[in-house]
């Protein structure tokens, strides 16, 4: 069994009224079940609205599925003695770097995390250290992080999570607000995180170039599970993807653009370097 | 309507230790019914500098002014001003605050004057053009996806009909589409109702589908100011603040360097598709 597993997950947003009596209710996720085996990087792609932060908020045990079950590492999420212990293997990290930082000192903010699930305070500092360096910001333990850059604010938000020594990172959209260096920055940390330390990486974005460091992506629709499969796989159906409201990216857009002008150019091209070679192919 | 900044510095937090100097010296003006792009990394003072533009924040040093007139000045209708010049913000949950989608897009209009008749129709019209379904116009905005949220916050904008439409990474968080579709829109408005467009953003691919002008801040400063082929071609100078060219002008870049005779200032797919076709011969 993966790391994360949802089996038949359903969600319903319900609205009570002053008295507590249920008004209305809006299904958000509908009978999704993933498997995200442990050392992978997923990405889940969607509409807005499609359901993507609902699921994410289920694999850290922030909601409980109306019906169907979550695991994380083997635990149950919707048993209250699970909740804190799935919140460790789970980290999130949210779209706007400023609502993330708590404390005026990068490490102090990095420690926040860790001190509230009572670690020992001589192994918080250990922990502090090792997650500055893995995100590359140990440099930075002593600024200020209102000074810092979004793409080092949102490392240090990474950096939080990692201290918490967690199985699994859960970025819910991390780049969105970043400019390109700062993208890239965060992309980086990320899959090298997930390279070496063996994190599990599941990435919710809008941003279809981040995708193809995944190894396996889900496409949401509608509150349910419309397509899975690895990046290029993906990205060779185009014209479904927009059906989706989605895209490829820009080198795989043109890549595709090229083909249907009669190029002899490969489906699901993913980078500039392999556009680049596919062309001079042709010479 | 013209709006210029005439050497604005701006300052937050001063006279204490925290004291840092946002905008530095900046002259530039906004002519009237331009698409103007505004890139620069985190931090650089895009958001600083649009909040200017309609009166929002009040120069440290130096003027703004509209049609040649201070704007700060005794004797200027800045009530008036602000409803002429809209602005969306970079979080738009800090926009939103009515309690269902419907009376926050009226908000703008019903400041305007309108009656609560006429607003209702501006607002339905609004959230129509952005794609936010009628079954969302009785919820509660902070009951909504991200993406929503951002909708939303636009509608609200452009239900006021502004003469000036600023925009502050109104893309982010948005689906591929839905980022297509809202920038569509606002090119449309620019073309058909003259109106005048200042676009913040973080992706360079964007802008170089969209706007006539390309102005790079850098650390408070105006980097560069230009037609955005020509911003491009200083793709290095712009790595090195964190910024980037599109992806496909470092396809065009390489092909170039292998000897392929490609133009390398192509910044949009359809360009760098023209140019390889014609240069292996199929056009
Ligand atoms: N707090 C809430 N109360 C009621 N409905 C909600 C709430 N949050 C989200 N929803 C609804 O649930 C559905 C799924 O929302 P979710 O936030 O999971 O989408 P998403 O895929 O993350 O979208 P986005 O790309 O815009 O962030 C949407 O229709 C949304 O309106
Ligand atoms: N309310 C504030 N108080 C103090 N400093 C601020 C405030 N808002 C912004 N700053 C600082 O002013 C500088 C310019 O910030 P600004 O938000 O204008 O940059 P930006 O270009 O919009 O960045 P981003 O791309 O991250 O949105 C930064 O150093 C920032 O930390
Ligand atoms: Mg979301
Ligand atoms: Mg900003």
């Amino acid at each position: 069994m993966g790391i994360i597993k949802t089996n038949h997950v359903s969600y319903d947003y319900v609205r009570v009224n002053d008295e507590g009596v249920e008004e209305e209710k809006e299904r958000a996720l509908e009978d999704v079940s993933i498997d995200v085996y442990p050392g992978s990087f997923v990405a889940i792609l969607g509409a807005n609205g499609s359901g993507k932060s609902t699921l994410a908020r289920h694999l850290n045990a922030l909601l409980a599925p109306s019906e169907g079950t979550v695991w994380v590492d083997g635990m149950d999420t919707s048993k209250e003695e699970n909740v804190f212990p799935v919140r460790r293997e789970a980290g999130m990290v949210f779209q706007n770097p400023d609502n993330q930082i708590i404390a005026g000192i990068v490490e102090e903010d990095v420690a926040f995390g860790p001190e509230n699930i009572g670690v020992p305070t001589k192994d918080i500092w250990k922990r502090v250290e090792e997650a500055l360096e893995k995100t590359g910001m140990a440099a930075y333990r002593m600024h200020s992080p209102n000074r810092l850059s979004g793409g080092q604010k949102q490392r240090v938000a990474i950096a939080g999570t990692l201290a918490m020594h967690p199985k699994c990172i859960i970025l819910d959209e991390p780049t969105a607000m970043l400019d390109p260096g700062g993208r890239r920055e965060v992309i980086e940390t990320v899959a090298e995180l997930n390279e070496k330390e063996g994190v599990t990486v599941v990435l919710i974005t809008h941003y279809m170039e981040e995708v193809v460091y995944a190894d396996h992506v889900f496409v949401m629709q509608d509150g349910k599970l419309a397509m899975e499969g690895p990046p290029r796989e993906i990205f060779s159906k185009v014209e479904e993807l927009q059906k989706y409201k989605l895209g490829v990216p820009q080198i795989t857009l043109l890549a595709h653009e090229l083909r249907k002008s009669g190029l002899d150019i490969p489906e699901g091209i993913l980078s500039e370097e392999e556009l680049a070679e596919a062309i001079c192919r042709l010479r | 309507m013209s709006i210029t900044l005439k050497n604005v510095s701006y300052r937050y937090s001063t006279g204490t230790a925290e004291e840092i100097e946002a905008l530095k010296n900046i002259t530039l003006t906004i002519e009237d019914g331009q698409f103007i792009g505004l890139a620069g990394h985190t931090g650089s003072g895009k958001s600083t500098l649009i909040q200017h533009l309609n009166g929002l924040l009040r120069p440290t040093e130096g003027q703004v002014l509209h049609n040649g007139q201070d704007i700060f000045e005794k004797g200027f209708d800045l009530r008036t001003y602000r409803t002429k010049v809209g602005l969306v913000f970079q979080y738009p949950e800090y926009q939103l605050f009515e309690t269902t989608v419907l009376e926050d897009a009226c908000f703008g209009p019903l400041n305007q004057g309108k009656t609560k008749e006429e607003a209702r129709e501006m607002a339905k019209r609004a959230l129509r053009s952005v794609s936010v379904p009628e079954e969302l116009f009785e919820r509660s905005p902070f009951e909504l996806s991200g993406g929503q949220q951002r909708r939303v916050a636009i509608a609200g904008v452009l239900a006021m009909e502004p003469e000036v439409l600023v925009l502050d990474e109104p893309t982010a968080g948005l689906d591929p589409c839905g980022r297509t579709e809202i920038l569509d829109l606002v090119k449309s408005l620019q073309e058909e109702r003259k109106i005048t467009v200042v676009l913040v953003s973080h992706s360079m691919e964007d802008i170089a589908d969209y706007v006539q002008r390309l102005v790079v801040m850098k650390e408070g400063e105006v980097f560069l100011d230009d037609e955005p082929k020509k911003v491009f071609s200083h793709f290095e100078e712009l790595e090195e603040i964190g910024l980037s060219a599109p992806q496909v002008t470092y396809l065009m870049q390489d092909l170039s360097a292998q000897g392929f005779g490609v133009p390398t200032d192509c910044i949009t797919v359809e360009e760098a598709k023209e140019a390889i076709l014609k240069a292996v011969g199929k056009c």
